[in-house]
Order: C-alpha cells, then structure tokens, then sequence
C-alpha cells in the first residue's frame, strides 16, 4: 500500500485518470442535454467512433489537434443529424434507431479506416498538451493536473457553461420543458422539435470531440472499435447525474480513475488483474443502485416522440 | 414500447380466418424492401471503394450458402443467433430492454466451456452435455436477476442496469479463463478444448450438430407460447405496465420470469456454442451478437416465426461475409455497415407505413 | 361599474369558420363575435365542436375554411405564437403547466432572447396577480400547487403578454364549488379590465351564470344563441327551456339525457329504500401515497347492497388510490376490506375479479384497455387463464369471441367486428366494451371511478342508466366522480374526501349539494 502513495504513482494515476475522464466527461455532458430534452441517445457511442475518425483524419492532415478535435465535432454532429432527423423529426423507436446507429458507425469507421490506411495505423505526432505556468512546478498534480491539453479544462468550463444555459437561458428552459411536458412547450408557442433538434446535435458535437480526444490525445492514432464502451458508460452517467450536469465531472472523473488505476497499480508493483480493476467502475454503478434503489430520475417525455395534437 | 418501430400486434388465433391476402402480402413487402435497399445501398457503397459490389454479394451466397461446407457453417450460425433471438423476444414484448444479452452469453459460455470438459468426460455423453446446457440457462438467468429485480421493485430503468451487468459479465467471463478456467495450452488464455466425440452430436455426416434442432423447436415453442397461452398474453399485457397492474398479471413476479427465461434462452445459445461448435472459450472474445439481434428481432416485427427466416438470412450474411470481405481486402467489421442500413431502412419503410395507416 | 353594454367592441369576429375531417365535419360554417368586456359562453356537448373551435382560435388548427378578425383585421392564427401576438390567450381544460418546473419557469416559457429576464418577469408576475386578487408564490413548483392554483397560474399565462381574449376551456371540471365562486369572482375582474371571455362548458346551468351572452353548439353548428339582453331579461327557467329547444328539438326536455343535464340540486328528491344487508366493508383503510399521491388515512364506509355510493371531491384527495384499494390494485398499509363479512384484503385483483368486485378505471385508453389488441381479447383481459377462455393453459378463440360477441351485441357497441383494434373505436364504443366486461360474470359491486368523462352525452346516458338498472337488481355501485351534478343526479348517498380522508357522508336529498361543498372544504 505504501507504493501506491508515492509521487510518481499517483502522478501517474490522476494524469491517466483524467486523460480517460475527457472523452467520458464531453459524451456525458451531450446525453444529458439531450436527455433533459426528451431523446434518449442510445447510439452515442457510434457519434464517438464518427468523432474520433474524422478527429484523427483533421489531426492527421491539417497537423494541429485543435482541427482535429474540430473535425470531430463536425463528425459527431453529422452523425448526430441522421439521429435528428429519424427521431426527432420522423419520430421513429429512439432506442432501435441509436443501436442502430452504433453499430452502423462501428461498421463505416472500421471501413473507411481500413480502405484508407489498410493494415497500418499512423500516429499523430505533438498531441498538443501544454504545461500551465507556475502551476506545472507543482508536485504531483504540477505533471498531473496542469500538463493536459487545454480542451481538458475547456471541457470542465463547459460544463458549468452548460449548467448556465439549462438555468438561465430561454434555451435551457425550453429544452428542461420539452423533456418534462412537450404539449406545455408548444401551447407556449415554441417549436419542440427545433429544440430537440439542437439538443441532438449539440449532443452530437459534445460526442465528437469526446471521441476526437481519445484517438488524438488519448491514444495518438485511430483503431476501430477504440471507443470500448465509453459511450454507454456516459449514457449511464448522465441518467444517474439526473439532470444536474455538475455531477458529471465528478462521475467522469471517478470512472477515469478507475479506468487508469490498472497502470498505477503496475507501478506501484501492486498485482491486480486489469479485468477485475476494469469490472468496478460497472461494480459502483449497480451497488449506488442497489443500495439507493431511488428511481433514476428521467425526464417524464424522455424516448417518447412528440406529436403535436395527440394525446 | 413505442408505437412506431414496435411488434406486430400478435394474430390473434380467431383472427386468422380474417386475414386477407393482402395483409400478408404486404407484411412480406414490408419486411423485404428494408433488406434490399440496404443491399443496394451497400452496393453503392462497394462500388465507391472500388470493389465489384457483384462479386462481393455473389461470395457471401456462395460461401454462405451454396457450397456444402459454407451452408453448414450458417446453420451451426444460426443455433446460436436464434437463441439469441428467442431471448431477446420474450423480453422485448414484454417491453423490457435487456441489452446485456453479450454479458450473459460471455458468462454462460464460460461456465459451460470451463466445467464441461470435466463433467462430460465424468458423467457420460447425453447426461453430461444435458446438464451443461442447463448450466448455460442457469447461469443466463441469473445474471439477469439484479436488473430484473431493480426494476420489478424499485422500477429502476433497467438500460442502465443490463447495460452495466453487461459489461462486468464481460470482464468477469475473462476473470474466469483466465483464472480457475485456465488450461496449460499456448496461445491465447482458454479453457481446456472438449474432445470433438464428446461434443452435441451431429446431424448425419454432417457438421451440423443438434443444436439448430433445440433452436428452431425454442422458437417454435416461443411462438406458441406467447400467442396462445395464457401466460404468454400476461407477458404482452406487461407491455403495458399501467393495463398489467389493472388486470391483475402480477407484474414484478412475471418481470422476474421474463427477464429470467431471457437470459436463459442466450445462456442456452452459449451453452449450445461452446458444447457444438467452438468447443472452448477464448479470452477477449465478444462477438457482440447480444447487441447485433437487437435490430434484427425489431425487423422481424418480434414475431418469432419470422426471425427464424430473418436469422437464417442473417448467418449466411455473416458466414459469407467473412471470407467475402476477406476477398474484396476489407475489414470484417463490414457487415455492420449493412446491418445499420437495414435498420435505417426498416424504420424509414416502418414510417411510410404508419403516415400512409394515419 | 361592469362594461356590460351589448354594444361594445367586437374583439375576435368568426365567419364562416368550417373545418372538416375525414369522414367528421366538426365545425360547420360557425359565425360567432366576441367582445370586450362580456363572457361568451359557449355551450355544447362533448363531440359538438367546441374543442376544434377552441384550437382554431388558440392557433393549434387552421380553418378549412371561413375568416377571422381580431378588431377588424382580418388575421390567420397559423400558430401558438401568432394567436399570443394577436393578444389571445388559452387556458386549456387539460393543464400545460411542466410539474418539475417554477411557476415563474413555466410563465416565461417560449420568452425571447438569451438570457432569460427573471425581474422583468417577476413584475409582470406581481402586476397580473394583483389583478385575479390571488396568492401565489412565484418559486413554487408547480407540481406541488393545488389544482385551483395550477389554473390559476395558467390564467396568468394566458393573460402573460397583452390579452385581449381569454378562452377558457371547461375551466371548473376540476373545481370545489368554492374555487368555482372564485373563479367567477376573477372572471368578473377581468371583464371589468375590457378583455373578452369565451366560456366553454358542456353544463347548461354554469354557461347561463356566467355568460353574458350565450351560443350554443352542435353537431359542429351553431343552432342558436342568446343575445345579453335575451339573457339579461329572462327567468332562469324560460332561459333553460328556450336552450334545450335549441339543443334537442322542440319539447325535448323529456328526454333523459336532458333532465340529467339541467337538474339542480334544488329540483330533486332522492330516496330510496335500501337493503340494510352491507356488502363491502372498508375499516380504518390506510394506504401509503408516496411521494406522488395523497394515499388514504383511516377511511372507513360501507355500501348495502343495491347502493349507489358517490364519491366527491377535488381531484388527487384519495379517490384514485380508494378506488386501487378496494379493486387490490394496492395493498392497505392498515385496516380491512370486506366483501359480505369476510375479509379480502389479501387477494389480488383476479381474485376479487371471481368475487364479484369489479373496477371500471377512469383511464380506459392506458389502464382498462390494452391498444394493440382486439375488443374480443380486452374483455377476457381478467380472466387470462380462466375456463372457458383458456382450458389447461391454452386458449378458447371461440369462446372468447362469442362471449365478446354477445357483449357487443347487448351493449350496442359499435365496431367492425371483435377482431377490430381496441383502439380504433371511439372513446364510447371503448367505454361500452369495458363496462361490458366488468358487468360480466356476476358482479356484486362495481367501482366507477370517473364513468362518463369525455363521453357523449347519449353514452353517458347509456353508462348512468346502467348503472341504475344493476342497482334495481341488487348490485352496489361506488362511483367516484368530480361532477357533482352527476353524482346528485344518480347516487343514494355521498361520501366526500379531501386530503386523503374521508370528511363526512351525506344523504342525497334537497341541499346535498350545498352540504358536500362543504364537505370538500373540510
């Protein structure tokens, strides 16, 4: 035990754990707005794996991971769109619809990788971290905390930017009634699908730089099937943080440690098998279930399609 | 369940006399159009990699279908599929989404694959693969147990929590191979092979084993069961979970049930798996076929006849898939893409269907 | 002091407003004015029209054809949004207010810009409860507010930006008698502020007080009206008569379904003998609520056989979970039911189903029925396992359909056949089905939560004389309801609950209803 306490382990663990918190923490953030406004995103994984190709392939070819993570939203959102408009718009089965979605991204990233590159996988070269001022002299957190790429910490910005939006904003609003009660936000004269609509697709965005990040920073390169069910480990988190967007970063950060503890623990010479380091992140989930046995709130309209006039 | 893309609202016995030809014929169109838009689809897209969308579809028939080895391989296949449709079935009418089929399947074929060399050998043939593939059902159902319970009692959601078993079973599936289940032999971490005299037996000379039997009979089974018993109506009426506490079905104990007879029927396929077909468990193995059903059971309206047609299709897809897309230099991972497409496609022609019924 | 003067502007003028559906013309070439300061009843049965009207006004629906004038100008309300711009305001009989949401979050819904304007907002919020002289806090959840507080903010809402009409739809469906006097005490404030009222009820007595002047609707046309001096001069009486000639034809106030419809409490004289035998028994009932509902405290009664038991009161005070109880849809926390002496508290529903307790929900679309399925399948949907239906597991078709045959059959339920959707007939045909069904076998007493809402009035009229002709054969009925009238019109007895109590029980009679508004109030 005590070689876990040591500066390099965990140095170690909290870098590793908030490289692997990112990706969870951006795609969380997506499904809870576009939980709160009634579309359950079942195929977010598949919005990740669209934004973590076309955020390699921007990385890779405009040699920055500032256009990287771009492109991945853009791919996100792409995928996101077909999403849009099948559910939203046609009001087709929200959950078929994203399992289908997912296993379709898996499929196309997985093709259109191996057509491009056949059996290689380049890596990007300068993955972009920076090392904060003064800060980065810091002990344990200094290599840790204050060396990430600074879509970390715009990430976390965000996500009280959010937490703004959905409070104090006619948007937010809009978007907290179209998941609670559609008809009372058309009887107000607002259009619910166009506010569905921008839920998914901001969900789509958030999902893609999640994705972006994890083949750009996180991994350095693209492999298909990379996203290894961070997806449904965010959709998961957002119906436990019920809404209130904060408990995400904590959520996503707890996940990411769990995620990381496997290499610090190998550092400290500690010998668990990482199958069962990486079963307690599912583990927590179910006992928090058990134990609090609450229902996990979900907004009254969430998977239902809204047609004006029924009902 | 939603409206939309939801299951054909069952044939009542009494109403078969009523159906018109038309209603058939239009079920059939229904179901067929989705699947070649998607073959035309992917074709397109075949040709925009510049591989001949011809010959890549006429390698999935032949190497799927029309030679004798490959026919084989995808009714072997479709055992496992099948089950795993059936399970999928019996819990989606009763409207709950058990998406942890890869768990308990990964969890079932491990205990099956880990004891079975053992207990075979020990018992004796019928015996010893008969009490394997209860093994397989038992350790299915009881992984579905913690979400079936969180939901009957606590009506906690349970995608969240079948999505979670799911993947501890995964982890906890290689836990056991390569822990207690582990065998001396090189390579990958496995469980010690089952001698292929002592596997299910096969049909014939066949390299089909027993196991299509056991599927297409479930099926058949599930059929008769969910449309004329009485329970199988209690499982439709959970459906509607405000109408089954009205009529009086008891709905936390036949959630229980359903859940349970879920997960057994993928236990059974992973049991049937390993006891036919593979013979032994591989460590990181997930062929993902829990998830992959999912679509496919919505596109055969959940209607457990039907699916045996659709699964049959489906395994020759995937069967001749594999070398085809081997053949036409791409990856595996391709069939997925066709998958989507057709789910895409049968929500579209499910859509039209309903604009044109309003 | 009231701008009552037949002469004051018309705010909102109808010509010619038709709207057609297939196979249904819902509103016939409708000409209709509204002016300022005046409340325009509107008065017509279920399936008359007045729900259509009230979209096309709120901006829901478009005309198919005929025009509209807000002032003089011809306008088309093409959504929500316009009709706010026009300065028209609804508050819908079925309340648009997001429970989980403020009472202020729910008025600045669809506001503009950003960010959104809580002070601005607040001000606007103290200006309009200034003027409906209400108390309301504007960071209550709306979920936690009473039913008469809940209208009250959509009043407001509808009021939110500058109304000049405000249309209320069936607005004390819900109401004790007391939030009715206030409802009309704010209605009066708000005339007396130049906004025109339209007034949609289906209740002949509520359309005549209320309204300055009145239309009356049918079939989709508008069959006639009483101008404000019509309605000034004459009695109550001749006013009534004159209405239903209208409504049904010359001296057609003979017909049942009339009487119901203007009976007041004062008019009727209810006795009759009944059994002293009791057939059900609840003592010291409790039931826990929960988070969400009301639950029961201590609730004890007793029905006789042959009774007719009403149950009043404002919605959400127990009802729902009284009538759960007794039905074994949920489990007493403490206490007994008892069935002819012996105890049933530990039986499920389809055992007290065999006993002869039968309950018809008041949720016949989601509860009573199951949509996917054929009306010959719904009604055997209590018995799933039971001879003759099922025989050692399997199932009977020809026995279900020729039981549900007959059940069609001898309560003239319309349908194509018993292999048509459950969900293709309308919400009568549904109704007969399920009243059919628990009408079936025997019954010994029947819980009625709600019977004739959204029906017909020659449905409702269908379901009350039902429920009049089981009593003359000794079967007890509990019907559960929220219109008083119906329940004077019909029970022997009424009990009243509030808050999960049962405040007291009155014997039907002259000033029953007085004396149950009081009750209400407990």
């Amino acid at each position: 035990m005590n070689n876990l306490l040591t500066e390099p382990v965990l140095t170690a663990l909290i870098a590793g754990a908030l490289l692997a918190m990112t990706p969870i923490m951006f795609a969380a953030l997506g499904e809870s707005i576009s939980e709160q406004a009634g579309v359950l995103n079942v195929g977010l994984e598949g919005m990740m794996l669209f934004g973590a190709y076309a955020g390699f392939n921007g990385a890779l070819y405009i040699h920055s991971s500032w256009a990287g993570l771009l492109c991945g939203a853009l791919g996100g959102v792409v995928a996101a769109s077909v999403m849009a408009v099948l559910c939203v718009r046609m009001r087709l089965d929200q959950i078929v619809i994203g399992v289908a979605l997912f296993l379709f991204a898996e499929g196309v990233t997985s093709l259109l990788h191996g057509v491009q590159f056949g059996d290689e996988y380049p890596r990007i070269g300068n993955t972009g971290e920076i090392q904060v001022p003064l800060l980065h002299d810091l002990p344990v957190v200094g290599e840790s905390v204050f060396s990430q790429h600074p879509i970390v910490y715009l990430g976390i910005a965000l996500v009280f930017l959010v937490r703004w939006m959905l409070k104090k904003t006619s948007l937010g609003l809009s978007l907290r009634a179209a998941g609670e009660t559609p008809t009372a936000l058309d009887a107000a004269g607002v259009d619910v699908t166009r506010t569905r609509t921008v839920a998914v697709l901001s969900c789509g965005a958030l999902a893609g730089i999640g994705g972006a990040y994890l083949a750009i920073v996180g991994a350095g390169s693209f492999t298909p099937l990379m996203t290894q069910g961070s997806g449904f480990i965010a959709i998961v988190l957002a119906m436990l943080a019920r809404g209130k967007v904060v408990w995400v970063i904590v959520m996503s950060f707890v996940f990411g440690v769990s995620l990381s503890i496997s290499t610090a623990l190998q550092l400290a010479r500690i010998n668990v098998s990482t199958d069962v380091v990486q079963m307690l992140p599912y583990l927590t989930v179910i006992v928090v279930l058990v134990l609090f046995a609450r229902r996990s709130y979900l907004p009254s309209a969430l998977a239902l399609p809204y047609f004006r006039g029924e009902r | 369940m939603s409206t939309t893309l939801g299951a054909d609202p069952v044939v009542e016995p009494g109403a078969r006399r009523r159906a018109p030809g038309g209603g058939r014929l239009e079920a059939i169109a229904q179901a067929v159009v989705p699947v070649l838009l998607s073959v035309l689809a992917s074709g397109v897209l075949l040709a925009i990699l510049g591989r001949n969308p011809f010959s890549f579809y006429g390698a999935i028939l032949d190497n799927g279908l029309l030679t004798g080895f490959g026919l084989q391989q995808s009714i072997v296949r479709m055992a496992t599929l099948l089950l795993i449709a059936g399970g999928l079935i019996i819990a989606f009418r009763a409207n709950l989404w058990n998406l942890g089929g890869d768990g308990q399947w990964l969890l079932a074929s491990a205990f099956v694959a880990g004891f079975a060399p053992s207990v075979v050998n020990a018992i004796g043939g019928a015996v010893g693969l008969a009490a394997m593939l209860v093994l397989g059902a038992a350790v299915g159902a009881m992984w579905t147990v913690v979400p079936a319970c969180l939901k009957a009692v606590y009506e906690v959601n349970e995608i969240i929590t079948t999505l979670m078993m799911n993947f501890i079973g995964i982890n906890l599936a290689n836990i056991l191979v390569k822990g207690p289940f582990l065998t001396e032999l090189p390579g990958v971490p496995r469980t010690e092979i089952l001698p292929l005299d002592q596997r299910l037996p096969r049909i014939g000379d066949t390299q089909i084993h027993v196991g299509i039997l056991i599927a297409v009979g479930m099926m058949l089974l599930i059929h008769f069961v969910l449309t004329r018993t009485a329970i199988g109506l209690r499982l439709r009426v959970l459906a509607s979970p405000e109408a089954a506490r009205h009529v009086g079905v008891r709905p936390v104990r036949l959630t229980f049930m359903a859940f349970a007879a879920s997960g057994a029927l993928i236990g059974l396929s992973g049991a049937v798996s390993m006891l036919g077909d593979w013979g032994s468990f591989r460590a990181d193995f997930n062929p993902a076929y829990g998830f992959l059903m999912v679509p496919l059971v919505f596109l055969a309206r959940l209607n457990a006849v039907a699916t045996i047609a659709f699964v049959a299709l489906f395994a020759v897809i995937q069967i001749g898939g594999d070398t085809a897309t081997r053949k036409a230099d791409l990856p595996t991972d391709f069939i997925l893409v066709l998958v989507g497409l057709l789910l895409f496609f049968m929500a579209i022609t499910e859509f039209f269907r309903l604009r044109r019924a309003r | 002091m009231t701008s009552r003067s037949t002469q004051s502007a018309a705010i909102v003028e109808l010509r010619g407003i038709t709207k057609t559906y297939p196979g249904v013309v819902a509103n016939d070439d409708i000409d209709l004015s509204f002016h300022a300061g005046e409340v325009h009843g509107l008065l017509g049965e279920n399936g008359a029209g007045k729900s259509t009207l009230m979209n096309i006004l709120s901006g829901m629906q478009q005309p198919g054809a005929g025009s509209i004038r807000v002032e003089g100008r011809e306008v088309t309300i093409d959504s929500p949004h316009t009709a706010f711009e026009l300065g028209i305001g609804t508050v819908h009989q079925h309340l648009t207010l997001v429970p989980t949401l403020t009472v202020l979050e729910n008025l600045m819904m669809g506001s503009e810009g950003l960010r959104l304007d809580f002070t601005g907002a607040r001000a606007r919020f103290d200006e309009l409860i200034d003027t409906l002289g209400a108390r309301l806090s504007p960071s209550a959840v709306a979920g936690n507010l009473a039913l008469g507080e809940q209208q009250q903010v959509e009043i407001i809402k509808a009021l939110w930006r500058d109304t000049r009409m405000l249309i209320l739809d069936e607005p004390t469906s819900m109401l004790t008698p007391q939030g009715v006097v206030e409802l009309q005490r704010v209605l009066q404030r708000l005339k007396e502020r130049g906004i025109a009222i339209v007034f949609i009820t289906h209740k002949l007595h509520e359309a005549i007080e209320v309204g300055d002047r009145v239309s009356v609707l049918k079939a989709g046309r508008r069959v006639g009206g009483l101008e404000p001096d019509e309605v000034r001069a004459g009695s109550p009486l001749e006013i009534k008569r004159r209405i239903v000639d209208m409504m049904f034809g010359e001296g057609a106030a003979q017909l049942a379904g009339v009487t119901e419809m203007e009976l007041r409490p004062e008019d009727g004289e209810h006795r009759r003998r009944l059994s002293s035998q009791v057939v059900l028994e609840l003592i010291d009932a409790c039931v826990d609520g929960g988070e969400d509902e009301m639950g029961l405290r201590d609730v004890s009664l007793a029905v006789h056989r042959g009774e007719i038991l009403g149950i009043a009161g404002v919605d959400g005070n127990g009802q729902h979970e009284l009538a759960q109880a007794l039905a074994g849809q949920r489990g007493l926390s403490s206490g007994d039911v008892k069935l002819e002496g012996e105890s049933i508290r530990r039986l499920g529903v389809p055992d007290r189903q065999r006993l002869g307790v039968r309950y018809l929900s008041d949720d016949r679309l989601h509860e009573g029925t199951v949509r996917d399925m054929s009306v010959a399948m719904n009604t055997v949907l209590k018995r799933i396992g039971q001879a003759p239906f099922w025989r050692r597991g399997a199932i009977q078709p020809r026995a279900i359909d020729t039981f549900a045959q007959d059940l069609v059959d001898r309560f003239t339920v319309r349908t194509p056949s018993v292999e048509t959707n459950i969900g293709k007939l309308s919400g009568g045909n549904i109704q007969k089905v399920v009243l059919a069904r628990e009408l079936a076998f025997d019954p010994k007493l029947v819980i009625y939560n709600k019977p004739t809402t959204g029906l017909d009035v020659r449905t409702a009229s269908f379901v009350r004389d039902q429920i009049r002709s089981q009593a003359e054969l000794g079967i007890s009925a509990i019907v559960i309801s929220t219109e008083l009238d119906e329940l004077i019109a019909l029970c022997d007895r009424i009990a009243v609950m509030s808050s999960g109590r049962l405040t007291g029980v009155v014997v039907n009679g002259r000033s029953a209803h007085t004396r149950v508004g009081e009750l209400m109030l407990a």
